[in-house]
């Protein structure tokens, strides 16, 4: 069996009293997709943060092709070929985007980074209208574009680096549905000519049965459920998840009644010492 | 929720402020009349917004949705008084009555703390990363408010705290930064600031894309009964279509800077009349959505660069025809009763057809 293309290994964060995420283990395949859903606050952004680099893990291992992810890279070569592993495209595009830079010179910096003998410019067009930006967005300023715009320039500078493994936490969220379809089936398109790996972050169920193969639900740090995504959203076995797939909006919806089941979850359980900030949430 | 001090009055609750006129007195039912608003941004050839009518009556949910870059913000924003630098306006939008666009610095400060309130699109952007989020949340109410609205440190400091509480958080949060808070938490925080001061009128710009969709419901279900009590009319953008078809009475469509389908959320989802509104239900993956390919829209909007005569969906539309490039279609009422308006010159083609417009 060939190595797994990405590979978490019980990684532990705290921040301070708070158990961030609390053995957290799974495995993508070369060219899978996995999603990981679950709560407000239930560690899956430090997950993927850890995963990046960005945060470093109290406990656990991130394994790329069996190979260890080095806390720490050194020199530049060292850096840029880590870079090249896994990218991340970020839940707040504005904090991510530098504000005095534009558009094409975002795109231009990352390609001259990575594939110093190419020239730029072709690559920039076709990213920027892979992603569904026109030319008035090449040369703007972050805060002259709408959220959507903005996610989308962030999308195209992870694509620029061709990266093995691409973290997509909330990527798609600020997008209208049909930019949205849009960049869902280009990630579809890459991953079909590419062994690329996807880490798929997202609120949205219908986004999760779309994109991914498989899929993990996380509550205060640890795994709750796990299994192929289709058979976890048609038959899910714990009841976070099922209250999760009720509570996407549909005919009928209610979201007090929701609100009542997601409180009775909690209540029969102990609460943990360590509180995470969010008081109502399922334990 | 119990209420602090500024609970003001319940305004009685219309049902369709759509018809209401605006006869310039708070007594008026519509709580936002925005009027043939058109915005010209420096070097575009193309207004951003263009002629946008829109209206929430006081205790009304109305749903804006559309393109990424369509102008629902801007829209929005300008309730507020909020338009980019170097922007030039025609048309009015009126706020209870009172014309934003007309008002000096004092009056639009006042309208800010006292009257409208909006939750941002991208809460990091909006925060200032060094204040704690208890002081962000009690500054307004406590520094902007003057006279017998201006309310004490400790009174600003227990509404937050009951308002947190409000949506499910705890009086911990008030002592952290920003960064120390994951994304899901700080829009709830975004959701109780904007509620501080009793708002007669709340934007809501995607106010839980950001949350799971446990917490969203706990949020509708939240923003539900402030509606339900005191008449707040609520502006919801949003791209979830589901979402807006269950809570909105009304449903604004926008594209290209114009409002291109606007109706009752129940008609307008079952039966839309616009190719784009119908192409949009079309590429929403849903949990019945089998993997694989979505049926995305082709092409992409008009860049602002570019002038639009005619109809601005005209290159994406699998219905365009020759008169489409040509005339800019009007909106024009498109089924009997409550008001659904279409701005397409084909819209009598997706009659009984549901979505019928594929990629
Ligand atoms: N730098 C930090 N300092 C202190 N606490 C933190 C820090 N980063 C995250 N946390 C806490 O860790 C927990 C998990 O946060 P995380 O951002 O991973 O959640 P999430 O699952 O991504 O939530 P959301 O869906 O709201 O984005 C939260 O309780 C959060 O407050
Ligand atoms: N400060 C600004 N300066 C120049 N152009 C701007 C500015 N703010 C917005 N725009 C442009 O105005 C248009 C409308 O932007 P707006 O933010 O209203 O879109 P939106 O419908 O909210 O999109 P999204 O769904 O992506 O948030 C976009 O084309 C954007 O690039
Ligand atoms: S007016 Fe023409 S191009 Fe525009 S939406 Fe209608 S059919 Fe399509
Ligand atoms: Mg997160
Ligand atoms: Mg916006």
């Amino acid at each position: 069996m060939p190595e797994p293309l990405l590979q978490a290994v019980d990684l532990r964060r705290s921040f301070g009293t708070v158990h961030a995420v609390d053995g957290v283990s799974f495995t993508l395949p070369e060219g899978g997709s996995l999603g990981i859903v679950g709560g407000s606050g239930s560690g899956k952004t430090t997950t993927a943060r850890i995963v990046v680099g960005l945060e470093h893990a109290d406990a656990g291992e991130v394994r790329v092709r069996g190979r260890a992810r080095p806390s720490r890279a050194r020199g530049r070569e060292q850096r840029l070929a880590r870079a090249r592993e896994v990218q991340m495209v970020f839940q707040d595009p504005y904090l991510s985007l530098d504000p005095r830079t534009g558009v094409d010179q975002v795109l231009r910096e990352t390609l001259r980074l990575h594939f110093p003998d190419r020239d730029p410019e072709p690559r920039i067009r076709e990213l920027l209208d892979q992603v569904g930006l026109g030319t008035r967005a090449a040369d703007a300023l972050p805060r002259q574009l709408s959220g959507g715009q903005r996610q989308r320039v962030a999308i195209a500078r992870a694509l620029a680096v061709e990266p093995a493994v691409l973290v997509l936490d909330e990527a798609v969220a600020a997008l209208d549905v049909s930019v949205q379809a849009q960049i869902l089936n280009l990630l579809a398109d890459i991953r079909e000519q590419t062994p690329i790996g996807y880490l798929f972050i997202t609120h949205d169920l219908g986004v999760v049965r779309c994109v991914t193969d498989e899929v993990i639900v996380m509550r205060h740090g640890s795994v709750v459920e796990a299994g192929a995504t289709a058979e976890v959203l048609a038959a899910p076995q714990h009841p976070y998840t099922r209250l999760l797939l009720d509570s996407v909006p549909h005919p009928g919806w209610n979201p007090d009644r929701i609100a009542a089941a997601r409180q009775e979850l909690t209540s029969p359980l102990a609460q943990p010492t360590q509180h995470t900030g969010g008081r109502s949430e399922p334990t | 929720m119990t209420r602090g001090p500024m609970t003001r009055p319940p305004r009685p609750a219309s049902a369709n402020g759509s018809t209401a006129s605006a006869n310039g007195s708070t007594g008026s039912t519509t709580t936002l009349d925005v009027r043939g608003l058109r915005v010209t941004l420096p070097g575009t050839a193309r207004p951003v917004l263009d002629g946008i009518d829109l209206t929430v009556g006081s205790g009304e949910t109305v749903a804006l949705v559309g393109e990424s870059g369509s102008g629902k913000t801007l829209t929005s924003r300008s309730a507020l008084g909020l338009l980019p630098p170097g922007a030039t306006t025609e048309g009015t939008v009126l706020v209870e009555g009172h014309d934003v666009l007309a008002m000096d610095a004092d009056r639009l400060r006042a309208l800010r703390t006292d009257t409208v309130a909006m939750i941002f699109q991208d809460p990091r952007a909006a925060l200032n990363p060094l204040r704690r989020i208890g002081d962000f949340l009690t500054e307004s109410v406590c520094s902007a408010r003057t006279g017998d609205r201006a309310m004490g440190r400790s009174a600003a400091t227990a509404r937050a705290v009951e308002l947190l509480d409000a949506v499910g958080l705890d009086d911990s949060a008030l002592k952290k930064y920003p960064s120390q808070v994951s994304g899901g938490m700080l829009q709830r925080v975004m959701i109780a600031a904007a509620l501080m001061g009793d708002p007669a009128l709340l934007l809501a710009d995607e106010p839980t894309t950001a949350l799971d969709v446990t917490t969203q419901a706990e949020v509708i279900a939240l923003l539900a009964r402030l509606r339900e009590r005191f008449g707040t009319g609520l502006l919801f953008v949003t791209h979830d279509l589901d979402l807006a078809a269950a809570i909105s009475d009304r449903v604004y469509v926008m594209y290209a800077g114009r409002i291109v389908e606007t109706g009752p959320a129940e008609t307008l989802f079952a039966r839309p009349r616009h190719p784009y509104t119908a192409a949009l239900l079309a590429s929403t993956p849903r949990l019945t959505t089998p993997g694989g390919r979505l049926a995305a829209i082709p092409g992409q909007p008009p860049d602002l660069r570019t002038p639009v005569t005619g109809c601005a969906f005209a290159a994406r539309c699998p219905l365009a025809t020759e008169v489409c490039d040509e005339h800019a279609p009007a909106p024009l009422q498109v089924s009997e009763g409550p008001v659904h308006l279409a701005a397409c010159h084909h819209s009598d083609r997706l009659v009984g057809e549901g979505s019928a417009v594929d990629a």
